[in-house]
């Protein structure tokens, strides 16, 4: 063992850096989506990022404190702005609406330092970007970060209606040949077939959107013989509402409720313990937990864990699972 | 501070020398009286006034004959500096961390002014002074990745992230421990680690890779590495196995202890954000037995580490055939008197050497 320094520590990883913004900008595209634009309160410029990259933003909702990870979707050479693109879901726990609802021009607002689960990969000879609905928002920064360096891209968009076609008109009128759209209400729909047979060589294919989407693009680019890394696919889940529950951690020798619209990541933060995280979306894997003891039913949601380790009890996703029954303890 | 910097070689008469300046700010590795790998990795995030930890980019008295013997390795053998295809945007995001960092830390010796993407950048040790378009390769000498590392000490790894691990495929490699870039290109994190004897049983790199993937923009991570040279020599490549490997058997109890140094790695890892790809600069800072004994309580422990290092890791160091020799002149220099928990020298608190 060689340590560096004396008294270092290891560093933990919970989240990246913050960074202090302005809201400096709200604009809603249609019923359900609307742009927040950001400035640092500081007046320097941000990080430049890669496109496919999220910022966790905070925002205190009264007693609650939330974190919520949204797609960058401003181009990565601007510097002055960060824009991000936000769906309401007016059944969810609620950090949607209160951004739409509660934040306000002039806000000030806490952003992490941008971090990419969902990277282009710059080997490939050509990008072909499958989006639905809101999942559009990653490409937005990718389409313009491959403008930039003249890559080849190609997208298919699929939205409900062109009223909630977020983005449509600036897509289609600034890159008519790249960029098609289909419409649910018009019957349009991709053809999933034909469009992965005809890809030269050297394709990389990247889905985001519903997971129905996501599950559909996976398997049929699979079945057709594609290799599994070349299709990249982005989905953060939001933790779900549930029954409250009683968890016990070990470690900390702390116990605590988790309520109906809590996770149970945000009552283990609540107790001032702190795993580490990333995405807080069931993907990256950082606040994977041990579990010593149970005695009820796991609701696992995560993208993470393997089936077995569903299966066996002893691993939980404390950012998108819950759990119901009478005992449940942790390594935490 | 200005840094006066040395004139010296790394080859031939090896003129190299540490100042005393050098000596008191050497990374001396082991911070108790035994060693074994372990990830040991924290923040590169500053560190004390006048250390090697400071700057994102320690610059020192070595520098220029650094970059000199640099150029020399590359023009002997230009596969030391690769890049494939798909990481020259990692290369830009490389030079505008190294010029951004060194023009903020060494105002008095680097400068950068940018006005768009026209930069204006002045290396006022090397004598270098380029107006170029950023991103536009057609403006520079060199690739991005070649102009800023041979202007830059340490080996530089740049390493592309997909499919949840880390690719060798770019770098600028002619200062290090016995291990090839042109081998290595293209290989996963696995494969490159293959050869290290202990640490794939113990889950070293397993857990080691986990931690790397997960460094963000912002949050830079550094940890010391250690191996042993004889005769300061700063390409100890497989490449030249053949000229460096039989300085091995010039080592008598009389020369060693201005012949035989201590290698070590200040390893740091950045992710770049326009690329996503992680770098890992390795800056090798040498040091001779005889400077390190200056240091009663390094003199100490360096016996006691290297009495008791497995046979595996003295072997895959490099050093097997000649430990009873050094340890024969390290005795020297151990009294068996306690040693103080941590790296640093502790020269007010530790007693001289007793014998």
């Amino acid at each position: 063992m060689s340590a560096p320094a004396p008294n270092s520590t290891a560093p933990k990883i919970m989240g990246a850096e913050k960074i202090k913004v302005i809201v400096s900008n709200i604009v809603p595209l249609n019923d359900l989506v609307t742009r927040f634009e950001f400035k640092r309160t500081d007046g320097t410029i941000f990080p430049t990022f890669s496109g496919g990259a999220h910022t966790m933003i905070e925002m205190q909702d009264g007693d609650l404190k939330r974190m919520n990870p949204y797609s960058l979707m401003s181009d990565p050479a601007e510097r002055d702005t960060y824009a991000i693109s936000v769906r309401r879901d007016d059944h969810g726990r609620g950090g949607s609406l209160f951004l739409h609802q509660k934040v306000q021009v002039g806000d000030t607002m806490t952003l992490s330092y941008p971090v990419n689960l969902f990277s282009l990969d710059l080997r490939a000879r050509k990008h072909l970007f499958i989006a639905g609905g809101i999942g559009i928002t990653p490409f937005m920064a990718q389409i313009k970060q491959l403008n930039a360096a003249n890559g080849k891209w190609e997208l298919h968009y699929s939205c409900r209606s062109p009223e909630l076609g977020s983005y449509v008109d600036e897509l289609t009128s600034k890159h008519p040949h790249s960029a098609n759209v289909y419409y649910d209400d018009q019957k349009q729909f991709i053809d999933l077939h034909t469009l992965l047979d005809g890809q030269p060589i050297g394709t990389h294919l990247y889905v985001c959107g519903p997971k129905g989407m996501i599950d559909w693009v996976r398997k049929t680019a699979a079945a057709a013989g594609w290799p599994k890394a070349h299709v990249h696919h982005e989905e953060f889940l939001a933790p779900k509402p549930g029954k409250p529950f009683a968890v016990r951690l070990a470690k900390s020798g702390l116990a605590v409720e988790v309520g109906a619209h809590e996770s149970l990541l945000e009552a283990i933060e609540r107790l001032g313990v702190e795993p580490p995280y990333l995405c807080r979306g069931g993907a990256c894997g950082q606040c994977e937990t041990d579990v010593l003891e149970s005695d009820g039913t796991f609701i696992h949601r995560d993208h993470w864990l393997e089936d077995y380790e569903h299966a066996s009890g002893t691993k939980i996703m404390p950012c998108v699972s819950r759990f119901e029954g009478k005992t449940l303890v942790l390594d935490r | 501070m200005t840094i006066q910097f040395n004139d010296e070689t790394f080859r031939d008469d090896y003129s190299f020398h540490n100042s005393q300046r050098a000596i008191d700010r050497f990374p001396f590795p082991f911070h108790e009286d035994s060693y074994m790998y372990s990830v040991n990795m924290e923040q590169h995030q500053g560190g004390p006034a006048d250390s090697i930890y400071e700057k994102r980019f320690d610059v020192d008295e070595h520098y220029v004959a650094e970059m000199r013997d640099r150029a020399m390795v590359l023009a002997d053998d230009p596969l030391r500096c690769q890049s494939l295809p798909h990481m020259i945007l990692a290369g830009w995001d490389l030079l505008e961390l190294i010029m951004v960092s060194k023009s903020e830390d060494y105002p008095d010796l680097f400068e950068l002014h940018r006005n768009g993407n026209k930069w204006h950048w002045i290396n006022k040790p090397m004598g270098i002074e380029d107006h170029f378009v950023f991103m536009d390769e057609t403006t520079l000498p060199y690739g991005p990745m070649e102009y800023i590392t041979r202007q830059t000490q340490g080996d530089f790894c740049v390493l592309d992230q997909r499919e949840d691990n880390l690719w060798m495929d770019a770098g600028t490699v002619t200062t290090q421990a016995d291990w090839s870039l042109d081998f290595d290109i293209g290989m996963n994190f696995f494969e490159w680690h293959a050869p290290v004897p202990l640490a794939h049983e113990k889950g070293i790199f397993k857990r080691a890779l986990k931690f790397l993937l997960s460094i963000q923009q912002g949050a830079p991570a550094r940890r010391l590495n250690w191996t042993m040279t004889v005769n300061p020599l700063l390409d100890t490549s497989p490449e030249n196995y053949h000229k460096w490997g039989v300085q091995k058997n010039t080592l008598t109890l009389e020369n060693l202890g201005s012949k035989q140094h201590l290698r070590v790695e200040l390893q740091t890892f950045f992710r770049l954000p326009r690329s996503n790809a992680l770098v890992f600069p390795i800056r090798c800072y040498l040091m001779s037995f005889q400077d390190i004994v200056s240091k009663p309580k390094w003199g100490r422990r360096l016996h006691r580490v290297v009495r008791d290092l497995p046979e595996e890791l003295a072997t895959y160091k490099g050093f097997i055939d000649n430990r009873s020799m050094m340890l024969e002149f390290l005795a020297r220099y151990d009294d068996g008197l306690p040693t103080s928990f941590g790296v640093w020298p502790d020269e007010q608190g530790t007693p001289a050497l007793q014998k």
